[in-house]
C-alpha cells in the first residue's frame, strides 16, 4: 500500500536509539504552538510511496546502523498512517531494520494497535502536564495521551518520553517533576528526554503564511535546560 | 624484551615491518591511562603560541633567511628553548623562521620573498643564473600545448615551479637501523648495478645512489651538529624518536615539495616507549611527555610559499600526515598505546592542523580506539579517516598516506604527484568543439559548437576531448617528474626507500560533482544553450528537475561513478615516464574555489565563476535527504579506479549527531563503521555549528586555535583566504530538522 511522506531524513541523530533513517510522514490533526514542521500538517499533501520503496530505502543505510539504529517514522503523524506505517514496519523487521514510532500518542485505534506491534521503541511526545495547556496549545487530551501510555505499559513496548521546554509554559521544576512521576508509575518509560524549543523553524511558516503562535516565545537559555535536565535526574 | 637481535637487524635485508610485526604490543583498552601535559611542555607550548601570534601579526611569516639556500647542513643548529627541548632540530637557526629553496624554481623563491616584504639575495639570484632548477628544466621541454592547457587552467596546480612532494621516506629506518647500516646497503646495491648493462636507467640509478649516500652523510653531519651521532641505531625511546625526526627534518630542509608527510611511526616508537616504561626508564608522564615534544617540533615546521600557492593550497599546510591504527595482515590490530598518545597531542597541545592525524579505520578496531577518535573529532575537527579494509588488501600492513589521500607502502612506493585536471572546464570545451569561454583561447581538437545537448551526443562528443586531455596530461606529467629527477631529485628521502622502488603517477579531477549533474541535467531536464555575441555557448537555460548527485541516486551517482573510469582509461593509454603506475585521485586541497572561478556556467545550474564542491563532495546544498544519502552517493565511486585516493568532507551541526555527547561518539563510530563498510575510502568529519564560522569570519583574532577539515587536511580557519573562509561556510551542514 502507499503513503504520504513529506521528506527523508538519512542521518537522525536524535530520532530514537543510535543512528535513524527518519521518515517524515504527512499529515497532523493536532496544531502545537511549537511545531517544528508545519508543512506537514495538512494530509495527504506530498509525495506518495509505497512502504516497499520506503523499507528498500532504509536497508540501504543497514550498514550504519550498528546493533542500536535503524528507522524511525515521525511527521506529521504517523498514527494517522497506521496501516501504512504497520506495513512500512514489517517489511523492515524481515529485513533485520530496528523500528522507532515518533509520535503524539493521541490516536488509539485497532490499526494503530497493529502498528504498535510491529515497533520496537516509542518517542512519546508529551507536550504538557497539564489538561489546559493541552486545550489551548495542543489540541487534543492529555487524558487520551495517557492512555496510549497505559496501552504501551500493558504492551511492555519500551518507550521515551519526550517534551520541548517552552520558556513560561513548562519550564518549572513542577512540571519536571509530573513528567518523573510519569516514569515512575509506567514500567516501559525508559527515559526521559527534555528538548530545548527551537526557532529555526520560524522561515517555514513564513513560507506558507501560516502564523507561528510561539513566535514570541524565547528559545530557552543553555543554563536552564541544563538545570531542568540534572533535577530530572535526581528525581 | 625486543625480539629482534642486532644479528636479525645486520644481518637480514632492511625490513621494518618485520620488527614490527615481532615486537608490538595491540591495545585493545580505551584512553583513561593518557596522561596530561607537564609543567615543562606547557612552558614549551606557551613559548611557541607566542611566536605563532607574532607570525600572525607579521602576516603570516616570522621571518625569512634570504640568504641561505636551505639544505641540511646549511644552518647552525636552532632551537625552541635549548635547555628544555627533549627532541631538537629545526629547519633553520631560528624557530618558525623560514628558509628558501630554489631548486623547484628561482622564480618562486623570488615571488614568495617579495610577497613578505623581503628580497632575495643577490648571491643566491648570482648562483642561480648557472644553475638549472626544475622549473628551467620543465619549461625547456614544454609543448605550446601543454602550456595552453595551464593558462587556460584545465590542468592546474601542476608541481612545475615547486618541489612535487608526496613522497614518505621511511624515517624509522634511521633509527632502527642507524644510517651507517643504511649507507652500507645502498653501497651494495650501487656497487651491483655493475653487472648490468649501463643503459639510460641504470646510469640514471647509479648517480641517483651516488647522491643518497652523500645525503644520508649530510643526515649524519647535521645530527652531529646537536650534539647526536646517528651512525647507529637508537637505544631508547628518545633517540628512536630523536632519530626519526633528524630524518624526516632532513628530508624537509631538503625539500619544499607540497606535501611532506611522516608515513606511520607511532606504533614503531610505541615498542621503544613500552620497553622503557617497562625498565623503569620512563613513565607514563615521561612518555607522553616525549611524543608531546616531538608533535611540537612538527607543529614548527614551515614552507615559503607564495601567495598564488595558498590559492591551491590554502592555510600553509604542510601535510605532515601520520597514519594511525589499522589492523595487521595477521588479524592483531596495530592499535597501540602511542596510538592514543599521539592522538591525546591534540589536547595536550590544543588543536591544531599538524600532523595531519589520519586514522586508518577498520570494522575490527577495538571498540575502545573507535569512541576515542570519535571523541576526538567532536572535541577538534582536526582528524580525517580513511579506509584499512579497503587498502590493507592492495598496500598490506605497513603503509601510510602521503598528503590527504594517497596511499604507498612506506619506504617501497613512491609517487610522481599531478594536481589535478578541471573536467568541468573540459566539458564546456568540448561542447564549445575546442573553445574556452573563460580565457578566449582555443585549445584541443576544433569542432563544431554542439547545439543539440541531447545526452547521447554530449557524451560523444565528451568522450574526444576526455581522450585528447588524458593524453596531453600524461605527456605533461613526464616532463615534469622527468626534470624533478633530474634537478630537484629527493636524495634524502630516496636513500630512505628500497633502491628498486615501485612509482605511482598520480593525476587528478576537480568539478566531479560539477560534471555528474550536468550530464544529469543534460540527461533527465531540458537544457538549451545560451549563446555569446561570438557564436560560442556562454550559459545554459535548464528547466525541470533532475537527480543530483548526494542523494544516493543511482541515475546520477552513477554517472559520476562512469566519469573516473573513463577518465582512468584513457590516462592508462599513454605510456609514463619510469613506468610508474596510472593513479587517478578526486581530490581538490582548497583549490575547488579557484578552479571555480576559472570556469564558465555550467548545465547544473551552476553560475559562472561559482566554486566546485571539494574532493568528491556534492555540490552544496544540492542534498535533500541528509547525511547519510549524500554518503552513499560518494562511497559508489570505485576505489580500484581512484587508487589515489575519494575525498570527502563531512560538516555536521553536533544536534544533528546526537542529543547529547556520549551518544553522539556513538553515531559518529556508527556512521564511519557504515560508510567504510560501503567501501568509502575517505572522509573529514567536522562537528561543529555554521555560527561558529560565521563568529571566526567576522572576529578571527578571537578564534587563533579553530581547526576545521576541509579536503584531506585541516587548516586553522583564520589562515584561509577570505574567499575559502566563504566557500568552507556556504557548504552543506547537515543540520537537525
Amino acid at each position: 500500500m502507499t503513503g504520504y511522506v513529506n521528506s527523508i531524513q538519512s542521518l537522525g541523530g536524535a530520532d530514537g536509539p543510535g543512528i535513524r533513517f527518519t521518515v517524515f510522514l504527512q499529515g497532523c490533526r493536532l496544531r502545537c504552538g511549537c511545531c517544528h514542521n508545519p508543512d506537514t500538517w495538512q494530509e495527504k499533501a506530498a509525495k506518495e510511496y509505497t512502504a516497499l520503496e520506503i523499507a528498500k530505502k532504509a536497508e540501504r543505510y543497514k550498514e550504519y546502523f550498528n546493533e542500536k539504529g535503524g528507522i524511525t517514522l515521525s511527521g506529521g503523524e504517523p498514527l494517522l498512517q497506521a496501516e501504512f506505517s504497520r506495513e512500512i514496519f514489517s517489511l523492515c523487521k524481515e529485513r533485520g531494520i530496528n523500528t522507532c514510532l515518533d509520535t503524539s500518542g493521541s490516536v488509539m485505534n485497532q490499526s494503530v494497535k497493529e502498528l504498535l506491534a510491529a515497533t520496537d521503541t516509542v518517542l512519546l511526545d508529551i507536550k504538557y502536564t497539564q489538561e489546559e495547556q493541552y486545550r489551548s496549545y495542543v489540541g487534543c487530551e492529555l487524558e487520551a495521551v495517557l492512555d496510549f501510555l497505559r496501552y504501551l505499559d500493558q504492551k511492555s513496548i519500551p518507550t521515551v518520553i519526550r517534551q520541548v521546554i517552552i520558556p513560561g509554559l513548562n519550564d518549572t521544576e513542577e512540571n519536571i517533576r509530573k513528567l518523573a512521576s510519569l516514569k515512575a508509575s509506567y514500567g516501559c518509560v525508559e527515559k526521559i528526554e527534555l528538548l530545548p524549543f527551537r526557532k529555526l523553524c520560524s522561515g517555514k511558516y513564513q513560507n506558507l503564511s501560516i502564523p507561528f503562535r510561539f513566535e514570541d516565545i524565547p528559545e530557552p537559555a543553555a543554563k536552564k535546560m541544563e538545570h531542568l535536565r540534572e533535577l530530572l535526574k535526581k528525581l | 624484551m625486543i625480539n629482534t637481535t642486532k644479528k636479525d637487524l645486520h644481518d637480514n635485508t632492511i625490513d621494518v615491518r618485520g620488527f614490527i610485526q615481532k615486537n608490538y604490543t595491540p591495545y585493545e583498552g580505551d584512553g583513561s591511562f593518557l596522561c596530561g601535559p607537564t609543567k615543562r611542555t606547557e612552558a614549551l607550548l606557551a613559548k611557541f603560541e607566542s611566536l605563532l601570534a607574532l607570525e600572525r601579526q607579521f602576516g603570516g611569516v616570522l621571518d625569512i633567511d634570504t640568504a641561505t639556500v636551505s639544505s641540511l647542513t646549511s644552518y647552525s643548529p636552532g632551537y625552541l628553548d635549548k635547555d628544555n627541548e627533549l627532541i631538537v632540530g629545526l629547519q633553520t637557526n631560528r624557530p618558525l623562521k623560514r628558509g628558501v629553496n630554489p631548486f623547484g624554481g628561482i622564480r618562486m623563491a623570488r615571488q614568495a620573498c617579495t610577497a613578505y616584504g623581503y628580497t632575495l639575495s643577490p648571491k643566491i639570484e648570482e648562483e642561480f643564473k648557472y644553475r638549472t632548477t626544475h622549473n628551467d628544466g620543465v619549461y625547456r621541454a614544454y609543448t605550446d600545448e601543454m602550456r595552453k592547457a595551464r593558462k587556460c587552467h584545465v590542468i592546474t596546480g601542476l608541481p612545475d615551479a615547486y618541489g612535487r612532494g608526496r613522497i614518505i621516506g621511511d624515517y624509522r629506518r634511521v633509527a632502527l637501523y642507524g644510517v651507517d647500516r643504511l649507507i652500507e646497503e645502498k653501497a651494495k646495491d650501487k656497487a651491483a648495478l655493475a653487472q648490468k648493462a649501463f643503459d639510460t636507467a641504470t646510469i640514471r640509478l647509479d648517480e641517483e645512489l651516488f647522491q643518497q649516500i652523500s645525503f644520508l652523510g649530510k643526515l649524519k653531519e647535521m645530527a652531529l651538529s646537536y650534539g647526536y651521532d646517528i651512525s647507529l641505531p637508537a637505544k631508547n625511546a628518545r633517540e628512536a624518536i630523536q632519530w626519526t625526526y633528524f630524518a624526516y627534518l632532513g628530508a624537509i630542509k631538503e625539500q619544499n615539495g607540497a606535501a611532506m608527510s611522516l608515513g606511520r611511526v607511532s606504533t614503531f616508537f610505541d615498542i621503544y616507549l613500552e620497553k622503557d616504561i617497562a625498565e623503569g626508564i620512563l613513565t607514563e608522564e615521561s612518555a607522553q611527555e616525549l611524543i608531546d615534544d616531538f608533535v611540537l617540533k612538527l607543529r614548527m615546521a614551515r614552507h615559503l610559499r607564495t601567495p598564488e600557492y595558498n590559492e591551491l593550497f590554502g592555510g600553509d599546510p604542510m601535510w605532515i600526515t601520520e597514519a594511525v591504527g589499522g589492523m595487521g595482515e595477521d588479524g592483531r590490530t596495530l592499535v597501540t598505546k602511542t596510538s592514543f598518545r599521539i592522538l591525546n597531542t591534540l589536547y595536550n597541545l590544543k588543536s591544531a592542523p599538524e600532523p595531519n592525524l589520519t586514522i586508518l579505520w577498520s570494522k575490527d578496531l577495538p571498540d575502545g580506539f573507535k569512541r576515542f577518535c570519535a571523541k576526538l573529532s567532536c572535541d577538534t575537527d582536526s582528524i580525517q579517516y580513511e579506509n584499512d579494509d579497503l587498502m590493507r588488501p592492495i598496500y598490506g600492513d605497513d603503509y601510510a598516506i602521503a598528503c590527504c589521500v594517497s596511499a604507498m607502502k612506506i619506504g617501497k612506493q613512491m609517487q610522481f604527484f599531478g594536481a589535478r585536471c578541471n573536467l568541468a572546464k573540459l566539458l564546456l570545451i568540448a561542447i564549445n568543439g575546442g573553445y574556452d569561454v573563460s580565457s578566449g583561447m582555443y585549445i584541443g581538437p576544433r569542432h563544431p559548437v554542439l547545439e543539440d545537448l541531447s545526452f547521447e551526443k554530449v557524451m560523444e562528443r565528451f568522450d574526444i576531448y576526455i581522450q585528447w586531455l588524458s593524453h596531453l596530461y600524461v605527456n605533461t606529467m613526464n616532463v615534469i617528474h622527468y626534470m624533478h629527477d633530474k634537478y630537484a631529485y629527493e636524495k634524502t628521502q630516496m636513500a630512505l626507500h628500497d633502491t628498486d622502488v615501485h612509482r605511482f603517477m598520480a593525476f587528478g579531477i576537480a568539478g566531479l560533482s560539477v560534471v555528474a549533474d550536468s550530464l544529469s541535467a543534460i540527461k533527465y531536464a531540458s537544457v538549451k544553450p545560451v549563446f555569446a555575441e561570438n557564436g560560442f555557448i556562454e550559459s545554459f537555460n535548464t528547466t525541470g528537475d533532475f537527480p543530483k548527485y548526494g542523494n544516493d541516486d543511482d541515475r546520477v551517482d552513477l554517472i559520476a561513478k562512469d566519469l573516473t573510469h573513463r577518465v582512468i582509461t584513457e590516462l592508462r593509454k599513454t605510456p609514463t615516464y619510469r613506468n610508474a603506475e596510472h593513479t587517478l585521485s578526486v581530490l581538490t586541497i582548497t583549490s575547488n574555489v579557484i578552479y571555480g572561478k576559472h570556469t564558465a556556467a555550467t548545465p547544473d545550474g551552476r553560475k559562472a565563476g561559482a566554486p566546485f564542491a571539494p574532493g568528491a563532495n556534492p555540490m552544496h546544498n544540492r542534498e535533500e535527504n541528509g547525511a547519510l544519502a549524500s554518503l552513499n552517493s560518494v562511497a559508489k565511486l570505485d576505489y580500484n579506479d581512484c587508487r589515489d585516493g575519494i575525498s570527502n568532507t563531512f560538516s555536521i551541526t553536533p544536534e544533528a549527531l546526537g542529543a547529547d555527547s556520549e551518544s553522539r561518539v556513538e553515531n559518529l563510530v556508527s556512521v564511519l563503521d557504515g560508510y567504510f563498510k560501503k567501501k568509502a575510502h575517505h572522509i573529514n568529519v567536522n562537528v561543529l555549528n555554521r555560527e561558529t564560522l560565521l563568529k571566526a569570519y567576522e572576529n578571527p583574532d578571537a578564534y587563533p586555535n579553530l581547526t576545521i577539515r576541509v579536503s584531506g587536511y585541516a587548516v586553522h580557519f583564520n589562515k584561509l583566504s577570505r574567499e575559502q573562509q566563504k566557500e568552507v561556510i556556504s557548504r552543506t551542514f547537515h543540520e537537525a530538522i
